[in-house]
């Protein structure tokens, strides 16, 4: 076994980062098998430790905590170690050494970020995994991928700078660096829950999402739209399960995306605005906070990672095979790339939580959770957000891309390296679907939980088919929204038309105000130097050269009047 | 698209779903699973959390008026923040 081969002191997340690392050193034709030994070596190896903290150091009065396995922290990392491993298999016909080394490094310090036992290693880990990120848009080499580039990495150090501020601020009043749950009460605790806030993508915090992941590689967009946002929830999960807020944040954050979703052209795009939508169903389990929500928090994340993956696998090889993503050029694809429309509708049907799926073993968690504590409401709006769901990723993705008219275009199947991650991740969608036992014995909390109840399996096959008839309907008679390219205004909009034009008008108004102080004190000057000059220029009266003989007359004129006054 | 994939069209053989009347087939089916699972609701004892829930079928209408609601909310809001494609490269 590698636990007998490998020591404890080589944590796993340095598999991943030092090995991803040492990637341009190793020749091309054996880097692939390299690339795909690191993860799979670095998940045996996690394996190995038994529940505890490793790698504890002094750093003036803290202990740090490298490491930290237990039951949440373990069920996050195997799945990002299983998501890297699927990764490179997808991008095995990738050849850019830099989206090689960033697509086995940031993962790892994703890993770090789940594994760290104290809010320093945290944020040391935090921010790199927002500096190694960066590199995977860059690797879109476009101009608007730079752009989008530079707006994520200031909102994603700023989140950074928000953990900062907070742990120091939480340790100066606390005297602790612990990561454990947190009491949302105090401004220190407020700013490391905003720092959460922002990489998990909370409503109006969220655009960074849609932004920047599509404008990533093909290869590079899957690989984004795992690990930070489940960085963040782990970390909410750690710090912040139970918090009441975290409820009615988790119900907004899973219905506003459904809207946009529906007149999204872009399928990327359609597909990070699922990430906020699912996002919001963890986050509402953590709010509850119960161990069964908790469950259903972890779960949720583990399967999501790989049917969300999935979903963004089979439209990155249209992209790859077509050169375009958007709707409204798609249509008719399954007749070139039968297998992909497959696994695609595998994805869809695990999204949607259809019965004999993962997302339905693992969204009943939350669901149920939610009912057992009689939130109505916030149960009528998950619902809500089901049917959204399975409209845009369920039923949008792959009805607009495969489907729909026929584009006329046709191309080659996915490549091999593509085919094979879709089919493996196709397999443990079904597989944990049919037989969840193993997922459910990796969760955090023991639980009697069983989801294959007649009501459980009727109640949703109902919502989920007619949600369907209404599609199939809406379509019927045209009433459907049609795909049209256009841009949809989020809250980027205010970053970037609203400030740059803000600070235009202020720049403008600067301008104006600088014109006419410079005017108005130059007026001012002109007028005192033409005094000046009136007095002392050459015309003056005080310049004026004057005759010699007024010069002795006045010498005269003063030498008597001195005489005089000396008579007296 | 270019002139030889026309012809590769032109000479591809029809699909299944390529037959409307195939799509009709489907849609029947659609409906006759929907009557099926709505119909279920007579079967079996339920423990619901809500009074709601009583209702027979109410997930299979609740899915079917959500689904409605976001689409046209979806065209609304279309209206509202729809801009052309190089909105943001001006």
């Amino acid at each position: 076994m590698i636990a007998n081969v490998l020591p404890l002191s080589l944590f796993p997340a340095l598999i991943l980062i030092v090995g991803g690392m040492l990637i341009p050193l190793v020749p091309q034709s054996f880097r692939k098998v390299y690339m795909l030994a690191l993860p799979v070596v670095g998940l045996l190896h996690f394996l190995s430790y038994p529940f505890g903290s490793y790698g504890e150091i002094s750093l003036f009065d803290f202990t740090l905590s490298i490491m930290r396995v237990d039951g949440l922290s373990r069920i996050f990392s195997a799945i990002f170690f299983i998501a890297t491993a699927l990764n490179i298999i997808y991008a095995w016909h990738v050849r850019d050494t830099l989206q090689q080394v960033t697509s086995v490094v940031y993962p790892g310090t994703a890993l770090g970020g789940v594994l760290a036992g104290d809010l320093i290693t945290l944020f040391v880990f935090w921010e790199l995994a927002a500096i190694s990120s960066v590199f995977l848009i860059w690797a879109g080499r476009t101009e608007r991928a730079i752009k989008a580039s530079v707006r994520y990495l200031i909102i994603q150090v700023g989140s950074g700078v928000l953990l900062l501020g907070g742990l120091i601020l939480y340790a100066h009043d606390t005297g602790s660096i612990a990561f454990d749950l947190m009491e949302l009460s105090s401004f220190p605790v407020l700013l490391i829950f905003l720092a959460f806030g922002v990489k998990s993508a909370f409503p109006l915090l969220h655009n960074w999402v849609q932004d920047s992941y599509p404008e990533s590689t093909v290869s590079g967009t899957i690989v984004l739209s795992i690990f930070t946002t489940k960085l963040a929830v782990y970390s909410l999960a750690r710090g912040f399960a139970g918090t009441e807020q975290l409820i009615w944040i988790g119900a907004i954050m899973t219905l506003f995306p459904i809207f946009f979703a529906v007149i999204e052209d872009n399928l990327r795009r359609v597909l990070t605005y699922s990430i906020n939508n699912q996002v919001g169903f963890m986050v509402v389990a953590i709010g509850i906070g119960t161990p069964l929500a908790i469950n259903g928090a972890a779960g949720y994340a583990f399967c999501n990672i790989i049917f969300e993956g999935l979903l963004f696998m089979s439209m990155g090889a249209v992209l790859f095979r077509t050169g375009t993503i958007q709707a409204s050029e798609l249509g008719g694809i399954y007749k070139s790339m039968p297998i992909t429309a497959f696994f695609c509708i595998i994805g869809a049907l695990s999204i949607a939580a259809f019965p004999l799926f993962a997302g339905f073993v693992t969204k009943g968690l939350i669901i149920d959770a939610v009912s057992g504590e009689h939130m109505i409401w916030i149960w009528a709006i998950l619902l809500f957000a089901s049917a959204g769901v399975l409209e845009h990723a369920g039923i949008k993705i792959p009805y607009f891309a495969f489907f729909a008219h026929d584009s006329g275009k046709r191309c080659e199947e996915a490549p091999p390296g593509m085919l094979i991650a879709m089919g493996i991740s196709a397999v443990l969608c079904i597989g944990i679907g049919v037989y969840p036992a193993p997922l459910f014995a990796l969760l955090p909390f023991p639980m009697d939980y069983q989801p294959y109840t007649t009501a459980h399996v009727i109640t949703q096959l109902q919502l989920l088919l007619f949600a369907i008839l209404a599609f199939v309907v809406l379509i019927r008679v045209g009433v459907y929204p049609p795909e049209i390219r256009s841009t949809n205004l989020d809250t980027d909009w205010f970053y970037r038309k609203l400030t740059p034009a803000g600070l235009s008008v202020i720049g403008r108004g600067l301008n104006v105000a600088r014109q006419w102080i410079s005017a108005s004190s130059q007026k001012r000057l002109d007028q005192f130097i033409g005094r000046l000059y009136r007095l002392h220029g050459p015309e003056s009266t005080l310049a004026r050269s004057w005759p010699a003989g007024h010069m002795a007359l006045w010498i005269a004129i003063l030498l008597g009047v001195t005489l005089i006054l000396n008579y007296f | 698209m270019t002139d030889e994939t026309k012809q590769t069209q032109a000479g591809e053989k029809a699909t299944w779903l390529d037959n409307p009347k195939h799509i009709d087939y489907l849609v029947w089916a659609l409906v006759a699973l929907c009557v099926l699972v709505a119909g279920a609701d007579f079967f079996y004892v339920k423990h619901p959390h809500f009074d709601v829930e009583h209702i027979r079928n109410f997930y299979g209408f609740y899915g079917f008026a959500c689904f409605v609601f976001i689409v046209f909310a979806g065209k609304l809001l279309r209206k509202l923040v729809m801009r052309d494609e190089g909105y943001y490269d001006r």
